[in-house]
């Protein structure tokens, strides 16, 4: 019985992988069809030979919208991580009175509808001449970031033994030095599952990528969106663009899923 | 670095001298923090609280046209929303799709949580491959599943093959059970909405699962032992020993996941967009739609204002038990 029961177990697990899977197999053999194999009848049938046109078209199509996601990501990335760590580290181990309820304000912009903000952000973003350009989106998503990258770091930062800082004092190490040589070698693993989670939520974003940047400027995902929205591109094309899209995240997540995974928890404030 | 060289200087000097560097360095160590972390309050006042503010003064506007105008409206803009049929139907889509997705996603999450824990061979696998659509974008979900569910192309290829003559007609059905008329609309669940939610499903079980598995790891061993010595079956040992102490992360996976549901803007633009007789349209989409295809922006401030209480009634209690508990 034990045993029927774990091989059971095996299968249904087995299937609902194959499940989970069948989008990304789908988006696969779609993207690497040639033009008269993408019919219906064969949609989900591997492919009779195997054809890269999909791709370059996608490509030819993309590379100037990938480019923008990297000079966007990249920089919003590094910059939201230090200022999020400056943050935690003040958060838990420098208090202050009201420090925790400030925090807790700090914390909700995370969770606000970002459609509340966007219309004075369009008009804001105007007036400083940044809208529709790359460094204004930098400079949205590093703001909006900022919550979750102090939370996650000040959750790490808890976590450091208050003896190690007071040593570091008595040494005396300063606000900075404690920072730079005690706290921030200490958290390289959360400079790491912050900067995952950074990138890829910004690599994906979609609202304030379609709404504050036109034309030249948007980013992946809206050039994404408007492939697969016209209607005289082939499904290959669609597929191969969604899975060039996709492709960095990807990436990034069969490499480091622990990090990433780590970032998920993290983000949910604490279980 | 520079400090800790200071230091040592000044231990050289004499002890009085260390003193008094060690006065001001306890002002300095005050003010320092503040100073550094005044720049992201700042940023977080203005770009969060003080742009909510300006939206809900936008909300209150007669600004309905590409002419800004900021003349008084009252609460003409909310009146209009809530007698609207394509809000109204948006309220009852989201409802609908928040507890789809929710119960989905959680039971799923759960299931599979519960079958990695029992210590399966390939463990990182499994729990790696359902994970990984939390990696993709709503738009790339929302761009393939439109193609699965699509019903002259994907699945129903495959219901056909194998015989099945009524294949459903998944985001495209205009079907609503059961109809109750309510206000301007029809009250009930949108068929159409079970395809967005099943795309929704596919990308956050994944996360439901890690967390139940965080919260699994959690529990100790013994006291699943002590229950199976007490001749408990595995199911009871589930039933009575895990679920409860599962509880909390519920809770949190449960507020997650409706704010989510309620913020949701990306998956249903790509996927469906509002569809025939808005039968897939959520708020998120129609602030889009409203403010920067159609410039009603006192509208569309309207619809986010609501949204952003919507989402505040679940996260302020959330916020506010944590930040107690955190004290605590």
């Amino acid at each position: 019985m034990q045993r029927f029961n774990r091989a059971l177990m095996y299968v249904t697990l087995v299937i609902l992988a194959v499940l989970f899977l069948v989008p990304v197999y789908i988006m696969l053999v779609t993207s690497v069809k040639g033009l008269d194999e993408i019919t219906l009848d064969r949609m989900w049938q591997l492919p009779n030979s195997f054809s890269l046109a999909g791709y370059e078209q996608a490509f030819t199509k993309l590379v100037p919208n990938l480019t923008n996601s990297f000079l966007l990501a990249i920089p919003a990335t590094l910059i939201s991580s230090i200022l999020g760590s400056m943050n935690g580290y003040i958060l838990a181990k420098w208090r202050f009175k009201g420090s925790d309820v400030l925090f807790t304000i700090m914390l909700f912009g995370m969770f606000i509808p970002y459609q509340s903000v966007l219309i004075p952000l369009i008009q804001f973003m105007q007036k400083i001449n940044l809208y529709n350009t790359i460094p204004g989106l930098i400079l949205v998503h590093v703001v909006y970031g900022l919550p979750i990258c102090t939370l996650m770091f000040r959750n790490f930062y808890v976590g450091v033994p208050t003896e190690v800082l007071e040593a570091a004092k008595i040494d005396g190490g300063g606000f900075f030095g404690i920072y730079r040589y005690v706290m921030v070698p200490l958290s390289l693993t959360g400079f790491v599952v912050v900067a995952i989670w950074q990138f890829t939520s910004i690599w994906n974003e979609f609202l304030f990528a379609v709404t504050l940047t036109s034309q030249k400027q948007q980013p992946i995902m809206v050039a994404l969106q408007n492939l697969s929205g016209s209607q005289i591109v082939q499904w290959n094309v669609q597929m191969a663009g969604a899975l060039l899209a996709a492709l960095p995240t990807l990436l990034v997540y069969v490499f480091l899923s622990r990090y990433f995974i780590r970032g998920l928890l993290a983000g949910s404030i604490k279980g | 670095m520079n400090s800790l060289r200071s230091t040592e200087q000044s231990n050289k000097t004499g002890v009085i001298s260390a003193v008094t560097v060690h006065s001001s360095r306890r002002k300095s160590d005050k003010l320092v923090p503040l100073l550094m972390l005044l720049p992201s309050v700042a940023a977080i006042a203005i770009f969060v609280y003080g742009f909510i503010a300006w939206t809900g003064y936008v909300s209150l506007s007669e600004w309905n046209t590409l002419v800004t105008d900021f003349s008084f409206a009252g609460l003409d803009n909310y009146k209009f929303l809530f007698q609207d049929f394509r809000f109204q139907s948006d309220l009852r889509n989201t409802l609908m799709f928040t507890v789809l997705f929710i119960l989905g996603a959680m039971v799923i999450g759960l299931f599979l949580a519960v079958m990695v824990d029992r210590k399966v061979r390939g463990e990182a696998f499994f729990r790696n491959i359902f994970i990984f659509p939390m990696a993709l974008s709503f738009v790339v979900t929302g761009v393939v599943w439109q193609w699965i569910l699509n019903p002259t192309t994907g699945i129903n290829l495959i219901l056909k093959s194998i015989g099945v003559n009524n294949v459903p007609n998944w985001f495209v059905s205009t079907d609503i059970v059961p109809k109750i008329h309510v206000g301007q609309i029809e009250f009930g669940l949108p068929v159409a909405i079970i395809s967005v939610a099943l795309a929704a499903i596919w990308q956050m079980s994944g996360f439901a699962m890690a967390m139940y598995l965080a919260g699994l790891r959690g529990i100790p061993d013994d006291l699943r032992e002590a229950a199976r010595v007490d001749g408990a079956s595995e199911r009871q040992v589930l039933q009575k020993v895990i679920l409860p102490q599962l509880r909390p992360i519920t809770m949190s996976l449960i507020i997650i996941l409706a704010h989510i549901s309620l913020k949701i803007f990306d998956l249903v633009y790509a996927m469906t967009g509002p569809g025939a007789m808005f039968v897939t349209d959520v708020p998120g989409v129609y602030m889009f739609e409203t403010t920067f295809r159609g410039n009603h922006y006192a509208q569309g401030a309207g619809i986010a204002i609501i949204m952003l209480l919507l989402v505040s009634l679940l996260i302020v209690p959330y916020l506010v038990s944590n930040m107690r508990k955190g004290e605590g």
